[in-house]
């Protein structure tokens, strides 16, 4: 199967957002699905990066991007200025998990995440062999890893219920960037590698 | 970065008859603005860039002139063929704002109405009046729209001000370690400085000129001060340490250390040539800078009158705690607020303040992508 970009959460997440809408994309990396989504849906978007390489990128990719530390919050932006907070495959490098989630709610209608899930078979599978994973959606060596939470399709979901977060929709998907069909919660756990989610609050 | 200078270069007299209607009240009856260019406008004049200057800039930003071939532009480093301002692709204007000491109408010029140098008569001007005058410089080399007007500093400042006052003639604005308006502790410096050039007995009440003197001693202070607010801890002390230039203490208050030799030999050599009238008209207009001031400090609001086509590129860097990022991030937040194209960076150089003068790979290259992603 192939993907957009390379990126199998990038298909699901462009499918959420409608032309026009405002998207900002923290650590949006080079600006790849900002770029992508203003070329497919005419959306009004902003990236946030901390590192210098990818600012670069980014602006050379002609995207609006933002020098920062998401550890440190969102303060340069006003309530509910976007349709759209994306967050794709970057919480688990977020210290301050809840202030992030609160954060991207406070500026965005939607919060839409997706990170790796650490509960995947193949993850336990190699712990249990007694070595860290390195995978296709955690690939990284434990030693060189920007990560520093390590968390499940169930984690998440129990923290989005006790911040009174409502999801409005989730997609898990396999390594292979295929859907993880109609299995029950504990299975999905089992069989998804990648996880995104669509949030919102009630306001 | 790759590229080269522009090489030789002239410099060019415009003259204006027009009166200039300043901010402060006061009127420029006739004034002359020399300026630079460099590179070829377009047929479209869809090319230019207008680099505006700091407190002691002027028109001469880059290349060098045939008959002196050490005088090298202020920000030649950014400029040229294959460099982030690529001459081989924009027209780019320099020149020096009125009030200068560089050959444009400043306090040094003669006045015509007396026939002496209009000393402490000229009028204060402000960064409003500079975007006026710059806009008639425009019109004269029969440019609509600016590709983009960048500055640092208080050049960052003149780039803002075009942004709100002449919202349809730039199309982009690169401001570089800026701010909306000075702190404090900015204007504080700024008042020390003033204080050094104006208790200097040979100021005389800013007509030093008819007494065949300057007020040297002041305005060398006045540098030396503001050199220290340029650099940063990290690099003063990098640079010179607690070095001594004989190895010992004299016990006297000679020059002993490094930093004395360097900061006292950038204020004689600022001191030689700088004019102290155009120094105190610079440090007011960064003092009195403040876009919002006329919607109630709304920066937002104030933001809010460019033109949402306008694109922004703002950048700071991390040792600068002149303007800080903080206050660059102050201009960001405005222009997020009313949905305008905007890019910020925030630059690890270690130069402090005079960081946006430096030739860094990243920082130009940042700068360079910008650019070259402006249709002309």
């Amino acid at each position: 199967m192939t993907h957009t970009l390379g990126r199998p959460d990038f298909d699901i997440i462009a499918g959420w957002i409608e032309p026009g809408h405002r998207v900002l994309d923290l650590g949006c990396g080079d600006g790849t699905l900002l770029k992508h989504l203003i070329d497919t849906r005419g959306v009004h978007g902003v990236g946030v990066e901390i590192d210098d390489a990818n600012i670069l990128a980014a602006i050379k990719n002609g995207i609006n991007v933002l020098q920062g530390n998401l550890e440190k919050g969102l303060d340069e932006f006003t309530d509910q200025s976007f349709d759209h907070v994306v967050l794709s495959r970057t919480l688990q490098t977020v210290r301050h998990t809840e202030g992030i989630l609160r954060e991207m709610l406070r500026v965005g209608r939607e919060a839409v995440i997706s990170f790796p899930n650490f509960a995947y078979w193949k993850n336990l599978r190699s712990v249990l062999d007694g070595r860290m994973p390195v995978s296709e959606d955690l690939p990284f060596q434990w030693y060189d890893s920007p990560n520093v939470r390590f968390f499940t399709l169930l984690d998440f979901e129990a923290l989005c219920a006790q911040m009174g977060l409502i999801i409005r929709e989730r997609h898990v998907l396999d390594e292979g960037g295929n859907m993880v069909g109609n299995s029950d919660e504990r299975e999905l756990n089992f069989l998804g590698s990648l996880a995104v989610y669509r949030l919102t609050q009630a306001r | 970065m790759p590229g080269q200078s522009v090489g030789v270069v002239t410099s060019q007299r415009a003259h204006f008859d027009q009166p200039l209607q300043l901010r402060s009240g006061g009127v420029l009856p006739a004034y002359d603005l020399v300026y630079e260019t460099y590179g070829t406008l377009n047929a479209a004049k869809s090319n230019a860039i207008l680099v505006c200057h700091a407190l002691s800039g002027h028109h001469h930003v880059a290349g060098h002139y045939a008959d002196a071939p050490g005088n090298i532009g202020w920000w030649d480093n950014i400029i040229g063929p294959g460099r982030p301002l690529d001459t081989d692709r924009y027209f780019i204007v320099g020149l020096n704002n009125p009030g200068g000491c560089h050959g444009s109408t400043g306090p040094s010029s003669v006045n015509p109405a007396t026939g002496k140098p209009w000393g402490a008569d000229f009028p204060i001007v402000a960064v409003s009046d500079w975007v006026e005058a710059q806009a008639r410089l425009a019109d004269r080399l029969g440019i609509d729209a600016w590709a983009a007007v960048i500055g640092g500093s208080l050049g960052g400042m003149q780039a803002l001000r075009w942004t709100i006052s002449q919202p349809e003639r730039v199309r982009h604005a690169v401001i570089i370690a800026s701010a909306p308006k000075l702190s404090a502790q900015n204007i504080a410096f700024n008042d020390v400085a003033r204080q050094a050039i104006l208790t200097d007995p040979d100021f005389h009440g800013g007509n030093y000129y008819e007494h065949n003197t300057r007020p040297v001693r002041g305005l060398r202070l006045a540098r030396m001060l503001g050199h220290i607010t340029y650099l940063s801890d990290d690099q003063m002390g990098e640079k010179f340490g607690r070095e001594l230039r004989n190895g010992s203490f004299g016990f006297d208050f000679d020059v002993e250390f490094e930093v004395e030799s360097y900061l006292r030999y950038q204020g004689d050599k600022f001191a030689g040539y700088f004019d102290a009238n155009t120094y105190l008209l610079m440090t007011k207009a960064l003092d009195y800078f403040d876009p919002a001031r006329l919607d109630g400090g709304d920066l937002t609001k104030a933001m809010g009158r460019s033109n949402p086509n306008t694109g922004f590129l703002i950048a700071s860097f991390t040792t600068d705690w002149r303007f800080t990022p903080a206050r660059s991030k102050e201009i960001v937040a405005a222009l997020l607020a009313n949905n305008r194209n905007v890019s910020y960076a925030e630059i690890d150089l270690n130069f402090g303040h005079d960081s946006f003068l430096m030739d860094d790979a990243h920082y130009h290259g940042v700068v360079d992508a910008y650019l070259r992603n402006i249709k002309l």
